[in-house]
């Protein structure tokens, strides 16, 4: 069974800066791809406010990461970081819950959202066309005998 | 109606817990069954009631109305109600169990978060005994529910094409959903290989129906249909039903069934909305809280009179728990693909449906195709199997990702067992105090090898649509919320909980009417079967009104 919200567990100071800071290893900006990376302050205060369900797991992959870097996460140089946070990040358990944190947060942005070529808005009212296929493909299924297997021999 | 029950001789009365006025019919649960047999029995003009513990869900409260669309799946409109953990769902111990159990509570049930994929049981699923030799025949047949197939597909309205040759001949009531570029893929490769594929029943409106609008491609069908074109029970069923004078409470959940000394069911004690134990009396009983509800509810229903459970004398309330294993295999193409841009199924094979001894086991399975999925759960998914790298990669790695997907479910039949099921925990309990269900199921070696073969054909077609990357997942996952077998129906009480038209063989005003009275599970998703059964059931209470109880 899973854990469900405590909602008195809120992230401390300390616990948000190394979340941000691990954040922006775990999806950098790209100017190839002109988009922010999951430290940018808007997706990152999406991230704090929406960890709901996954605060708890969050706090001890948090936790595994201090862990990791033997100290503060924050207080390493760039290349100790990173390497601490892919340390981290090749790991399970509260991880995945971490990273789903993130992802879902980033992955609603309007910036990320139109890099991918894609209007920024919720499915509905609007929805999306669909295209039709190829029915013509069906032919050869059409021509088959019959598959389903006679129960009784009547044929039913 | 012939008259089975009398208050006064109820051994529960309680005078500090009010209670209601009698009903004719007391039907628990409002989800894809208990909807189906409410609408039904309208027709008799007998105060019918039901009780279900979930709320109406407002189509403005579905996800697909926000931005945070995809991820209100992991948490208000997660499938697995431990995560969901709304406080109108129970927990479910599912520790021991290597399928977790997914469901929903509320008007609507399963059928708000079900993906609507709509197939029917196949006429070798219900003579599984007399075919392949193994487990049992049902007490009925595909011919028996042939017409309530039907009924209920023109209540529901379901989208298809008449002609499948692995289907006896039916007419969907609406035209296909589109192939799109997904479905087209997965065609050309199912014709190079020479398999048999055709487009799903599924209950979408894709035509106006019945006061539906049409369907829009939100693309999101499990997690609710704010367009109101999915056809979930709360839009179908249930404002016939209530047209018709049913009486519908929710947030109002059962604890026990009580009986008199005649040992037929009185009634029930319920928690209402205030959280106030109440007693409802009824003349008949009629369970229709699926195949871990019913079971908890039969068990925890126990008393001096029925010391291990309301119905049991068989022992088999519980045991023979079905779930449906469900691996799904994965691959990547070079072309954009629909994504998330219309309804998630789109098609079906039925080639490896049917028994063949030569591949190393009985019975089969459904490929059920699907099209892709958003970007935040496409990210989160493939982050979750090793797909998406984390850091400077990402970025790449997830674009060649994104509207790339071909994503195939292998819907196996899994047989009963009476090891695989349904117990009450004895500690977990919800949050009105009643225990919690307790899950202990495994995987049998046949479905092991079913699983395999299934994996690899889909591997197969994955290669032959020209898919790269691909993986699979087998089983915690993919847990599709099929929960079946639990009260079985059948002519031998000894072997049965209920009889071939649904009444309990110990208690003659006690009705089951969800997926807990399947014999077997077929390689189908439930929910057309499951509501056939309901339809064919209420039929029969209303053809023996005058000796229902005898």
């Amino acid at each position: 069974m899973s854990a469900v919200e405590d909602p008195e567990a809120e992230l401390t100071p300390a616990e948000r800066r190394d979340l941000r800071r691990l954040a922006g290893f775990m999806i950098p900006a790209s100017a190839e791809y002109g988009v922010p990376g999951a430290d940018d302050e808007a997706i990152f205060t999406d991230i704090v406010r929406s960890l709901g369900r996954d605060r708890n797991d969050v706090r001890a992959a948090l936790a595994m990461l201090r862990q990791i870097a033997g100290g503060e996460f924050a207080d390493l140089d760039e290349a100790s970081a990173e390497a601490a946070a892919m340390a981290l990040l090749s790991r399970e358990g509260p991880v995945l819950a971490l990273g789903r944190a993130v992802l879902q947060c980033y992955y609603r942005d309007d910036r990320v959202f139109r890099s991918l070529g894609r209007e920024p808005r919720p499915p509905y009212p609007k929805g999306h066309e669909l295209e039709q296929g190829d029915w013509s493909l069906l032919d050869a299924v059409r021509v088959r005998s019959r598959m389903w297997r006679d129960v009784d021999g009547t044929g039913n | 109606m012939a008259r089975g029950t009398d208050v006064a001789d109820d051994p529960v009365p309680d005078t500090a817990r009010p209670t209601d006025e009698i009903v004719d019919v007391l039907i628990i649960g409002a989800g894809a069954s208990g909807a189906a047999v409410a609408w039904s029995l309208a027709e008799t003009r007998m105060r019918i009631l039901c009780l279900e513990q979930g709320d109406w869900v407002k189509p403005a409260d579905f996800p697909t109305n926000g931005r945070d669309w995809e991820a209100r799946r992991y948490a208000d409109f997660d499938v697995f109600p431990n995560r969901r953990a709304r406080d109108t769902d129970y927990p479910i111990n599912d520790d021991n169990s290597i399928m977790k159990i997914a469901n929903f509570n509320g008007v609507g049930g399963g059928t708000i978060v079900y993906t609507a994929h709509y197939p029917r049981m196949h006429p070798s699923d219900f003579r599984v005994r007399t075919l392949d030799g193994v487990a049992d025949d049902w007490p009925i047949d595909y011919w028996t529910l042939e017409p309530y197939f039907a009924e209920n597909d023109r209540m529901t309205g379901v989208a298809g094409l008449a002609g499948d040759p692995a289907y006896p001949a039916h007419q969907p009531t609406m035209p296909p959903v589109p192939l799109g570029r997904t479905g087209t893929r997965y065609a050309r490769a199912a014709n190079r290989l020479g398999w048999h594929w055709w487009p799903s029943d599924i209950a979408v409106a894709t035509t106006e129906y019945d006061g539906r609008a049409k369907c829009i491609n939100l693309g999101h069908c499990t997690p609710g249909c704010a367009q109101g074109a999915k056809a979930s029970v709360d839009i179908t069923y249930w404002p016939h039903a209530l047209r018709a004078r049913v009486e519908l409470r929710t947030r109002c959940r059962v604890r026990e069934i009580t009986t008199n000394e005649r040992g037929m069911a009185s009634g029930v004690i319920y928690y209402d909305s205030n959280g106030v134990e109440r007693f409802q009396p009824a003349e008949m009983v009629i369970v229709a809280a699926n195949g871990v509800g019913t079971p908890r509810l039969l068990l925890n229903s126990a008393s001096g009179r029925f010391p291990t459970g309301l119905a049991n004398s068989s022992g088999l309330v519980g045991k023979n728990l079905m779930l449906h294993p469900w691996p799904q295999v994965f691959g990547y193409v070079d072309e954009e693909l629909d994504g998330d841009r219309g309804p998630q199924t789109v098609m079906w094979s039925k080639e490896f449906y049917e028994t063949d001894p030569s591949r190393g086991f009985v019975r089969g399975y459904t490929l059920q195709f699907s099209r892709g999925t958003g970007p935040a759960n496409e990210a989160i998914t493939s982050m979750a199997a090793g797909r998406l790298p984390w850091g400077r990669d990402h970025h790449r790695a997830y674009r060649a990702l994104l509207y790339h997907r071909l994503q195939i479910g292998v819907a196996c039949e899994d047989l009963p067992e009476e090891h695989n099921r349904v117990t009450l925990d004895p500690v977990l309990k919800d949050s009105s105090g009643i225990p919690a269900p307790k899950i202990d199921y495994t995987l049998s070696e046949n479905t092991l090898r079913m699983m395999e073969h299934g994996i690899a054909r889909a591997t197969e077609i994955q290669e032959a649509a020209g898919a790269q990357n691909i993986s699979c997942s087998r089983t915690v996952l993919n847990s599709p919320g099929h929960l079946l077998g639990t009260a079985r129906m059948g002519l031998d009480p000894e072997r049965s909980v209920v009889n071939e038209w649904g009444r309990c063989h110990d208690v003659k005003n006690l009705f089951v009417v969800d997926g807990s009275i399947w014999v077997t599970s077929g390689g189908v998703n439930p929910t057309s079967t499951i509501q056939a059964l309901a339809l064919y059931i209420a039929d029969s209470i209303k053809k023996r009104l005058t000796t229902l109880f005898d």
